[in-house]
């Protein structure tokens, strides 16, 4: 059936499998995949097409808790199981996840396959930080345990690796303790570029960090944001909060989301929050996952669906290559609807994980034939200053500049023809940049 | 009746909506009895369930393919471990092969039995344990399918309708006894089963359908169209004259 990734872009024919257990994950490799290519994958929520191929190995079902010790906050579980199950339980007994994205719907496997990071990156470092170890199921068929102390070159390859190493059965993740599910949230404005970062380089010590910038803002405005710092309330409460969801139910007109309205949103947001008081006390769920409210929120895009470019720059040229950036969009009047900044920490050892020293932009752009080429011109940019492009969000970039993107590619394709030679977990992004 | 703290005995305890009525009871600290055909699959769904806050849960297993006497056993054993039932779910079953069906009358018998004959077996057991105790709530999982028999899925739409119309005298029976019977009648569901079949707005994953049940139960429903919209499908669906709707594919 045709299905696609959360950008809605690219679209692709698959079979979907969601087997329900690991002799059934097997059976079905056995079975489907003799021949053909497959990817596995969680909830669906890489935005371009790491998970797509010809087969699909939904997770969806091996969502099963296996324990959790609330003494000491270590959870086992299936990889299927989202963040959101795991918050449900944990916090009520004062446990937290360590490193929170921008959408509790992913999966544990999908946290992991995509390394992924949240506001506090530049103190906590990435998802995988806290996980001590998992099973992947090799293409062999062979279950083996990886961790820091096993198969450590298959931890790190892992970690990061799109899901092109196996798939990932189960992990331990080490917990954190909390003493309140309410986050304090500082509010800070930014006149523009210069200002915002300056914030960020006198915030490093906060713990939750990241701005949301205005970037159809141009001249003296240009990269005007609001700077969210939060750190964790010592206030003890259990209430959780009024729960409002929307849901987009189907594909809305593309229009809706045209320049228009995107500068009218961006204005008038930016200009209802500096207003707004700067320091409340949020609940963690509002903190963290405010797009989550709308469910299907990716259908705004309309029927093309949309891309999501994100893209981190070393500290030294981050202000120069983020303001080119900046100014391409504005020239080519590719609005975003939301875009967010970011200071990211250390990077870590894993092979292709994206987080690294620098700032971080998160720009969506409704898809359109025109978009390509001016994204091409984007990644010219940020290969040039040392950046990288993130692999969890990206439906388009070249080989090329994916090397050049992240140098340790060799080691991986190295890793990856000797566990996987017939290249049997293959994905449509893994065949257009080699891997 | 009781929210939390209960005691609940789930028959096909595997199937994906089963799995997720069993979490909601969890989360609300009640002791679960499963029973199901595999027993890995059953074991770790009793750890996911203790983890999410069952009080307590045991397990059973039995094909429930076979009919013998082994289901009043298996039955019996549960009731004695629980002591006191508040809830029992019947929730097996499976999606049979029309096609295969209309050549092998073999075929047919089979889905009948894990469709149909098994469920009352149970049933029959069930209601005479509760009838003796004098309270609880039997709630069952039959289809809108059973509602019109179509020639894509009459198999299992008609071994669905033997199950409601027993369910329906069922409940008067037990009426007297103070035991309640609610049947949910599920439209299209997103499960392992129906994992290829491309979806379309009317479809819902097992959580929606599981809420659904689980608010039928505490309210002492009596027949619930899950969700609610199909209760209007079907009602235009049984309208349409005979000599209109065998001319219909679906």
């Amino acid at each position: 059936m045709k299905t696609h990734g959360w950008g809605r872009y690219p679209s692709t024919d698959a079979k979907i499998v969601e087997p329900n257990s690991i002799s059934s994950l097997q059976e079905v490799i056995n079975r489907e995949m003799s021949n053909a290519r497959g990817i596995a994958r969680g909830a669906g929520r890489s935005y371009g097409d790491s998970a797509l191929s010809k087969i699909i190995l939904s997770t969806r079902y091996m969502d099963s808790f296996k324990s959790f010790d609330k003494y000491t906050g270590e959870l086992h579980c299936s990889s299927g199981l989202s963040l959101l199950e795991i918050l449900a339980v944990a916090v009520p007994c004062g446990w937290f996840v360590p490193v929170l994205p921008g959408t509790k719907f992913v999966t544990v496997g999908g946290a992991i396959a995509s390394d992924v990071h949240g506001k506090n990156h530049h103190v906590a470092g990435c998802f995988s930080e806290f996980v001590s170890q998992f099973e992947l199921l090799l293409a062999s068929g062979e279950i083996v345990t990886c961790s820091r102390t096993e198969n450590f070159n298959l931890f790190r390859a892992t970690c990061g690796g799109q899901g092109l190493t196996g798939i990932i059965i189960s992990a331990v993740l080490k917990l954190n303790k909390i003493t309140s599910e309410y986050i304090n949230q500082n509010t800070l404005v930014a006149q523009n570029l210069n200002e915002v970062f300056e914030l960020f380089e006198e915030n490093q010590g906060s713990t939750y960090s990241v701005a949301w910038l205005d970037c159809m803002a141009g001249n003296n405005s240009l990269g005007r944001s609001l700077l969210y710092l939060g750190e964790h309330s010592s206030r003890f409460s259990h209430s959780p909060p009024k729960k409002m969801s929307l849901n987009i139910p189907f594909s809305t007109p593309a229009l809706l989301l045209s320049k228009f309205s995107m500068r009218l949103f961006n204005n008038v947001y930016y200009h209802y929050s500096k207003s707004g008081s700067s320091s409340t006390s949020k609940h963690y769920d509002k903190y963290f996952f405010p797009l989550d409210a709308i469910q299907n929120w990716n259908r705004l895009y309309g029927s093309q669906g949309f891309v999501q470019y994100q893209f981190v720059l070393p500290d030294e040229v981050a202000k120069e290559g983020i303001t080119k950036i900046l100014e391409i969009i504005l020239k080519e009047g590719k609005g975003s609807f939301l875009s967010v900044l970011k200071k990211l920490g250390n990077s870590n050892e894993n092979l292709l994980s994206f987080p690294m020293d620098g700032y971080t932009l998160t720009l969506d752009f409704k898809f359109e034939k025109s978009l390509i080429p001016i994204l091409n011109r984007l990644d010219d940019i940020v290969v040039t200053l040392g950046g990288k492009i993130y692999l969890a969000k990206d439906a388009r970039m070249s080989q090329h500049t994916f090397r050049k993107c992240y140098p340790n590619w060799e080691e991986f394709v190295a890793l990856k023809n000797e566990i996987d030679p017939l290249n049997k977990f293959s994905s449509l992004q893994s065949s257009r940049i080699g891997i | 009746m009781i929210d939390t703290n209960g005691k609940i005995l789930i028959i096909g305890a595997n199937s994906a909506i089963a799995k997720e009525v069993a979490r909601n009871y969890a989360a609300k600290k009640w002791e679960i009895y499963l029973i199901g055909r595999n027993k890995h699959n059953l074991n770790s769904l009793a750890d996911d369930l203790r983890v999410r806050g069952a009080s307590k849960v045991s397990c059973s297993i039995i094909d429930l393919s076979v009919i013998d006497e082994n289901i009043d056993a298996v039955v019996q054993a549960a009731f004695v471990e629980l002591e006191d039932v508040d809830v029992v779910l019947v929730a097996h079953g499976s999606l049979p092969n029309q096609l295969a069906c209309e050549s092998d009358f073999y075929l047919t018998q089979n889905e009948f039995n894990v469709n149909a004959l098994s469920v009352i077996a149970i049933l029959h057991k069930v209601a005479t344990l509760l009838e003796e105790k004098g309270h609880g709530t039997i709630a069952a999982i039959t289809s809108v399918a059973g509602d019109r028999g179509r020639q894509s899925n009459y198999v299992y739409g008609s071994a669905k309708a033997m199950v409601s119309t027993y369910l329906q005298g069922l409940r008067g029976r037990l009426f007297s006894r103070n035991v309640h019977v609610t049947e949910i009648r599920p439209g299209f569901v997103d499960t392992p089963m129906t994992a290829n079949i491309e979806k379309g707005p009317l479809w819902v994953g097992p959580e929606v359908v599981a809420k659904i049940i689980v608010h039928a139960i505490s309210k002492k429903r009596h027949t619930v169209y899950a969700p609610f919209y199909w209760r209007i499908i079907m009602m235009i669906i049984k309208l349409i004259p005979d000599s209109v709707f065998k001319r219909t594919k679906f």
